[in-house]
Parts: structure tokens; sequence; C-alpha cells
């Protein structure tokens, strides 16, 4: 039972950290119709820019400035010089120069800072480990992402919900051509909002540095698991992207944790290992694979 | 187009009585772009380094090293070697990192008359059942990375263990070879995804399994994650951990930071070695280079010797190829490993060492742990 609970808890704070790379990709698409297969440098961007400011200052807060600022500019570079001209262009051209900027972002981390992977180490007074289920050591700075990403989260929504930008932004997804005609600046609103998501996933890295390797590439095998949460939320809907990484989060956890021993009940050890592993790997494909049967739109669609 | 027919023409003239001090073409096909990066680069640094040690001569033949990034790919490593053996004319290729590529490109050179010389990947089929003439292996056949982990874990007293690899099939063969050496009890297999950067439900079902320790096979960048985690869960005071020195060496300590402390690791080289050839290595690679070589650096320039020896025994014509095949076989080089000869497959018959990693000796705050004997 208390093994249970830890893996309820691995996998919601594995959630949370899609999520924060989530939001900012289905706010993206959401509002402005772009598909960025770039998000996941930005969010490479973030790691290494904390990686190297921590490694040099030894500053866990100089470190999180780094990175947001970091994948900020690297964002609104990257709006001014290559999304902008994608917006009234299909998704076949911006998937491909998106994926032309991944290539080059990862060129460019590659020449700045090498091939070899960086070290970063969580601040100390988060390096720890509590015990919030008896017996249980909980790192510390997990847990500090599973508050980072629910403080997010409701940061978001108030943000979409209650304030003025919010208010653009949802008609801006809905009815972008008639609030441009009232006089609303769309550019600079799309420059926003890509820059938000920029920082949203800035700040990813800065929290994924200190538990992943940060090295080049490290956006791209995070990015497929992303947009399986995106596509089961719904394209363009951020409760929808919290609710689906919160459920890829635990299908995928639980999975890897319980399905190979239930196997073992039925078949014999090694076909259970072998076929529990193939399934782990697969049940977040499956749950997407659901969704889209019975709620082709996501679960929250936009 | 007028200047290349000039600079052949010239090169003609200069070249006319010594026709042997044409360059000989060594193809290398390595992996140099991906998280796995870093190991081509080493391999193809120290070779260089080799190189240029004898002033653009290796065992005292000029030669003349052409580099492509395979990026991982087994198609792109296909074709570039088809471009090196037709338009190059190269009969002799080295380079290769990952067994996947090694499988593609190691049958097209050799078919076509050409040598391989791998400085990194030993796929246990070209040991055995699909052994060449022309293919020799300069680092180690790969079982023997898990096989040594098995065995140290034995050593070590280990009983019950949990062991650990990703779910393809290097991983399936790590964790094959790991039970051929290790006769405890094994409490649970884990197969982990290729693409995961999440293992904290993996930590949870070790820390409830309780084994003595833990062998795990993650290279490059995973095994950072994985090690990483591994520690901030706590298990690391708790449940030692045995690994190849593929999945820790000094790019991977440097990453995982003094958390790395008291991991052992099995290995067939270390940059602490005390033979005069190993030490002469690591100061010019360090010296240049400016970080500490892996073994994978260290591999590379063994080739490189390798090469440099049978090279000097038929004076750099490779068109004697059984000379050259008998020199290679005869391993006549010193190797910064210490002793090193070859078996009747081609591949190196070499001592395994067990290490364990300890803090750096200076006592910098950024410094990584050194691996030591």
């Amino acid at each position: 039972m208390l093994l249970f609970l830890e893996q309820l808890l691995n996998g919601l704070q594995y959630g949370v950290m899609l999520f924060l790379l989530a939001a900012g990709l289905t706010l993206v698409f959401g509002i402005m119709g772009v598909i960025n297969l770039a998000h996941g440098s930005l969010f490479m961007v973030g790691a290494y820019a904390a990686a190297a400011v921590a490694g040099h200052t030894g500053s866990f807060a100089l470190a999180a400035l780094a990175a947001l600022a970091a994948a900020g500019g690297a964002g609104l570079a990257v709006e001014f010089l290559v999304i902008r001209r994608l917006y009234d262009r299909d998704h076949l051209d911006q998937v491909l120069a998106t994926f032309g900027l991944l290539l080059f972002f990862n060129e460019l981390v590659a020449t700045l800072a090498g091939r070899t992977p960086l070290f970063m180490q969580p601040p100390a007074w988060l390096g720890g480990a509590v015990e919030i289920i008896p017996g249980v050591p909980y790192p510390t700075f997990r847990l500090a992402i599973l508050a980072t990403g629910v403080a997010v989260a409701a940061g978001l929504a108030f943000l979409i919900a209650r304030t003025r930008l919010g208010m653009l932004i949802r008609a801006g997804a809905t009815h972008r051509a008639i609030v441009g005609a009232l006089g609303v600046d769309i550019r600079l609103l799309f420059t926003l909002v890509f820059a938000l998501g920029a920082l949203l996933a800035g700040l990813a890295g800065l929290m994924a540095a200190p538990i992943l390797a940060v090295q080049v590439g490290m956006g791209e095998q995070i990015l497929i698991a992303t947009f399986v949460v995106v596509v089961i939320g719904g394209l363009g809907s951020v409760r929808g992207a919290f609710v689906g990484a919160l459920l890829v989060g635990l299908v995928d956890t639980l999975a890897r944790a319980f399905v190979p021993g239930l196997l073992k009940q039925v078949f014999a050890p090694t076909t259970a290992d072998a076929l529990g592993a193939g399934l782990a790997s697969a049940a977040i494909y499956l749950l997407m694979a659901l969704v889209l049967v019975f709620r082709p739109r996501g679960l929250l669609p936009a | 187009m007028k200047v290349p027919a000039l600079v052949a023409a010239l090169a003609l003239f200069c070249a006319g009585p010594t026709v042997a001090q044409t360059p000989v073409k060594i193809g290398m096909i390595t992996t140099l772009t991906t998280p796995g990066g870093y190991l081509g680069e080493d391999v193809r640094d120290a070779f260089r380094l080799a190189i240029d040690e004898e002033g653009g001569k290796l065992g005292g033949v000029p030669v003349q090293l052409i580099v492509e990034d395979d990026n991982l790919k087994p198609a792109n490593g296909k074709q570039i070697a088809d471009k090196m053996l037709q338009q190059d004319k190269v009969k002799l290729v080295t380079g290769l990192i990952f067994s996947n590529v090694a499988g593609a490109v190691a049958p097209t050179v050799l078919e076509a008359g050409a040598f391989y010389i791998s400085p990194n990947a030993g796929p246990s089929n070209f040991a055995g059942k699909d052994c060449h003439k022309n293919y020799f292996v300069a680092s180690w056949q790969n079982d023997s990375l898990h096989e040594s982990a098995g065995q140290a874990a034995a050593n070590l007293g280990y009983k019950r263990m949990v062991i650990l690899a990703p779910n393809y099939q290097a991983g399936k063969d790590a964790l094959t070879g790991f039970k051929r050496y290790f006769k405890g009890e094994v409490l649970e297999e884990i197969y982990t995804k290729l693409d995961q950067t999440d293992f904290s439900a993996e930590l949870a079902r070790i820390r409830a399994l309780k084994p003595d320790a833990v062998y795990q096979f993650h290279p490059g960048g995973q095994g950072i994650t994985f090690v990483k985690q591994y520690v901030q869960a706590g298990l690391i005071g708790s449940t030692p951990m045995v690994v190849s020195e593929v999945s820790m060496e000094p790019r991977i300590l440097g990453a995982v930071g003094d958390a790395a402390v008291g991991i052992n690791v099995t290995g067939h080289w270390n940059n602490d070695f005390a033979n005069p050839a190993s030490q002469a290595f690591v100061k010019a690679f360090t010296t240049r280079y400016n970080r500490a070589p892996t073994p994978y650096a260290q591999q590379g320039y063994d080739t490189a010797k390798l090469i440099g020896s049978a090279l000097k025994a038929v004076g750099g014509d490779l068109a004697k190829e059984d000379a050259f095949r008998a020199a290679l076989r005869k391993a006549d080089f010193v190797s910064t490993r210490g002793s090193f000869r070859f078996g009747s497959n081609q591949h190196p018959i070499q001592d395994w060492y067990a290490f364990r990693s300890r803090p750096a000796p200076t006592a910098s705050r950024r410094s990584p742990p050194r691996a030591r004997c």
C-alpha cells in the first residue's frame, strides 16, 4: 500500500513535469495555430543556462534567472525571426521549419557548451529527502517540482480566466480576425504568448536540470511524451494539458511499476518480463489511442 | 575547374620517384552528433593525436584520415561506407561506436574486400558465427562489459541483486551477460524504455525489493539521469551499485558529481594506469584537449597504434593483404592498457579491472570524483 502511494506520488510528479512543457506547447498551438517542434530546444536552452550559471556561481537563484532569461530570449528571437513567417502557412511548413530549428539549436548548444553533459545539483536546501510517507525518504527537489507545477497551473488558470491578457488570449484563440478588427495588436499578442510558452519551457528546463542528464538532444526525448499529453488533453487547451499530463504521468509510472509484476501472476517470469516491459512502454500510447477513439478532439478540447 | 587539374599535376610531379609516399587513406565512420556524440568525438580526437604525434604518420607511414558522422543511424553509416569504398578507394575503415551501426557497416566494408578495425563496438555475433578474416576489434567484445560486472558483483559478495537495462537488444545482452558470471539470485530484471527520463517507478521497486546491490546498464546520458535520480532517492547509501565502464566514465562522473562516489565499476582501462604508454597518452590528451580521456579515447588511441604497427610491417602497401592481416594479428604495439593480444577470433584477450569511484583528491567544489583502482 505504501509502495502504491509512493508510485502515485511519482506519477503525479512526472505528470507535473510534463505539464510545464505541455502548457507552453498547447498555448502556442491553441492561440497561434503553430506546431512548434523546437519547444524541446527551448527546454534544453533553459537547462543548459541553468547548469552553466549554477556551475560558475553555485547559486540556484541566479541559475533560475539565467534559465528563464535564456529560454525567454531564445523564444523571442525564434518568434521574431522564424515563427512570425509561419502563421499563415500550413502545418507541414511549420513542422519543417521548427524541425530545422531543433537541429540548429542542438548544433548551437554543442558548439557553445561542447558535447560533454553538464553537471547540476539541486540547491542545498532542496537537496535532501523528506519522509512524507513513513519509511520512504522522498527527494525534496521532486516535491519542489510538484509544487512549482501546481503553482504554474494555478497561475495560468488565473491569467487566462481573470486577466485582460487572458481574455485576449481566449478571444484570439477562437475569433482571431475579430480581435484584430477591434484594434488589438494581434502580432504583439502572439509574441507575448510565444514568449510565455518559452518561459515555461525554460522553467521546466531549470527544474529538470538537477534530475536529468543536461545534454544535447535532451529536448527531443521528453517532447514525444509532451505531444502525447497535448493530444490527450485536446490541442490548445491548457486545462486539458494539465489533466492530460497528470494522466500520462500516472499511467506511465503505474504501468512501469506494476504491469510486469501483475503479468508474473499469469505468465512465466521471462515471458512476463519481456511482455511487461513492452506493455509498460506502450501504455501512454494505448491511452492516447483510447482517448482518440472516444474523444477525437481530446478530453477537454479548447 | 582548372585548379584541381593543376594540383593533381603538381602532385604527380612531386610524387614521381617515391610512389609509396601517397598517404594511406583511413576511413573513420563514427558518431559525432546525438547525445552519444561525445563517444565518437573522443575516439576521433585520440586517433588524431596518435597521427599528429608522428607528424601525420602511423608506424612511419603517411596517413590521411577521412572522418564522417554516422548520426547513430545504420543507414547513414552504410551510405558513408559505400562512398568511402567506391569514391575514395578506402581500404581501411574504423570508428564505429554503436553496435547497431556496426551491424550495417562492417559487412559492407568486408564484402568490398577492405579491412574493418573497431575502436568500440564489439557485437558478439562478429566474435563467433559472423567472424571474418578482415574484421578486428581493438576494444572489447560487448559481453565482456557485463560479464566482468557479474564477476565483480560475485567477488564483492552480493547475493541478491536487481538488474536493469533499456528494453532493446544491447540491453537484453547486457543482462544475459551479467547473469552468466553472477551466481547469486536475481530478484528482478527491470527493462526500462530507451527514451525514459524518469526512473522513480523503478527506484521505488528497487527500494521495496531491498537487494544487496544493483547492476544497471544505461550508456551515455541515460546513465547520468539514472545515477542522479538513484542518489537523490537516497538509495546509494543503502544499496551499492555495480556498473561497467560504459556506464561510468570521466564525462559521466563529471555530470553526476560527488554523488557517484562509492560506485563499483569494471573496465579494461582507466586514466590512472601506471604504465608509461598510458601515462604519456593521458598527459598528451589532457594537454591538447583540456579534458580527461575516457576509455573511448584510449580505444581510439590504441586502434591507431595497432593500425600503425601493421602499416609499418607492409610499408604502407595495403595491397599486401595477407601480410597486413598477419601483422594486425601479431598486435605488435605497446598498448596503453598493458598486455594486449588477439584471440583466434581477432578480438582482444586482456585483463579486466575492478574500480571504485572516490572523491577527487583536490578539494575543489566543482571537480568531479575520479575512478580509482
